[in-house]
């Protein structure tokens, strides 16, 4: 229980690297996330997904543009992280710590709504999730991806998702 | 805005080429390079319909505990397919772009299967067009996932100018 006033605070080290496995972990456990060349850049609970441009990601040469299913497949791992994220952060940071690092099953998309709000560039993407709801069963999941300028997202999606059962005796 | 445009599906003279159609996009089709990644395939083509199919592949997946794709390669299928029925609908003259698609996960992909995506672009306006599709399995009865999403279009002029 970090900064809750019993004894001293825990050394800064101590925390960044729990935090840093415990995501890590839940990253390297996805081959779809490597097969994307997705990785996340951590700012305490806050995660921002970056997506490095490859030939691989283009749909369309001509033009060029990422592939929709590419930007698609991107939004969704940054949802299902996120989602896996705030669980998995209860869990280590929580009052109930001690459990921590039980792995983490994800999330199952349920349904997934992209909009293609301009051409994906071919250099680097940028994803954040937000957490609209977080339920026992069912959550509900927003994110936006951006290049070069944060305001000018270039695909929104949202998404609802079944949340995997919590270990026994949690909360019922 | 994703997917195929500048593909052009007909001859100078905006008619059907045919055969040589049929082949000159399915070489385009497979040489987009995230369909060419995914190890995309072309099954078929028809006025406005498309079907492709996508091998199971480990580096894919998304839930390590059951090898099961992740939603991201199934929703780039689906936006292929999407996208190609759009390409073959014959009112169309130009490319495409998706500018939205919608996917419902009605069940998991059974690991070790391929995946076949229909596509059928159902409706077009003068500047849109309306797709959806379904995913399956090797039990085609029971669809692994579907998609309905709505693309950029541009309809050919109708006679004289």
């Amino acid at each position: 229980m970090s900064g809750t006033g019993q004894g001293r605070p825990e050394p800064v080290q101590v925390v960044k690297q729990r935090r840093d496995a415990a995501l890590a972990g839940l990253v390297a456990r996805v081959p779809y996330i490597r097969f994307l060349g997705v990785s996340f850049e951590r700012r305490g609970d806050e995660l921002t997904a970056v997506m490095p441009f490859e030939d691989k990601l283009i749909g369309n040469p001509m033009l060029p543009a990422l592939h929709g299913g590419a930007t698609a497949g991107f939004l969704e791992v940054t949802a299902i992280i996120g989602l896996g994220w705030a669980l998995l952060w209860d869990e280590i940071e929580g009052v109930e710590r001690g459990g921590a690092q039980a792995p983490v099953r994800l999330p199952k998309t349920i349904d997934f709504t992209v909009d293609y709000l301009r051409s994906g560039l071919p250099r680097d993407a940028y994803a954040r999730a937000h957490v609209t709801r977080a339920g026992r069963r069912y959550s509900s999941v927003r994110v936006a991806a951006w290049q070069d300028n944060r305001d000018r997202p270039f695909a929104e999606a949202t998404g609802h998702f079944l949340m995997p059962a919590r270990a026994a005796g949690k909360d019922g | 805005m994703s997917d195929t445009s500048e593909f052009q599906p007909s001859g100078a003279d905006g008619s059907p080429a045919g055969e040589d159609m049929a082949r000159v996009a399915r070489d385009f089709m497979e040489s987009l390079p995230h369909a060419k990644a995914l190890n995309l395939s072309l099954l078929a083509l028809g006025p406005g319909t498309a079907q492709f199919s996508l091998p199971y592949d480990a580096a894919l997946v998304g839930d390590p505990d059951t090898g099961v794709l992740h939603g991201g390669a199934v929703s780039a299928l689906l936006d292929t397919a999407c996208g190609a029925a759009v390409i073959m609908h014959p009112e169309g003259t130009e490319g495409t772009a998706t500018l939205d698609l919608r996917i419902d996960y009605m069940r998991a992909a059974t690991p070790g299967q391929r995946l076949i995506a229909r596509a059928e672009c159902y409706h077009v306006t003068r500047n849109v067009a309306f797709a959806r599709a379904v995913a399956l399995d090797d039990d085609s009865d029971r669809p692994v996932a579907s998609a309905t999403g709505a693309f950029s279009f541009t309809a050919r002029q109708r006679d004289g100018v």
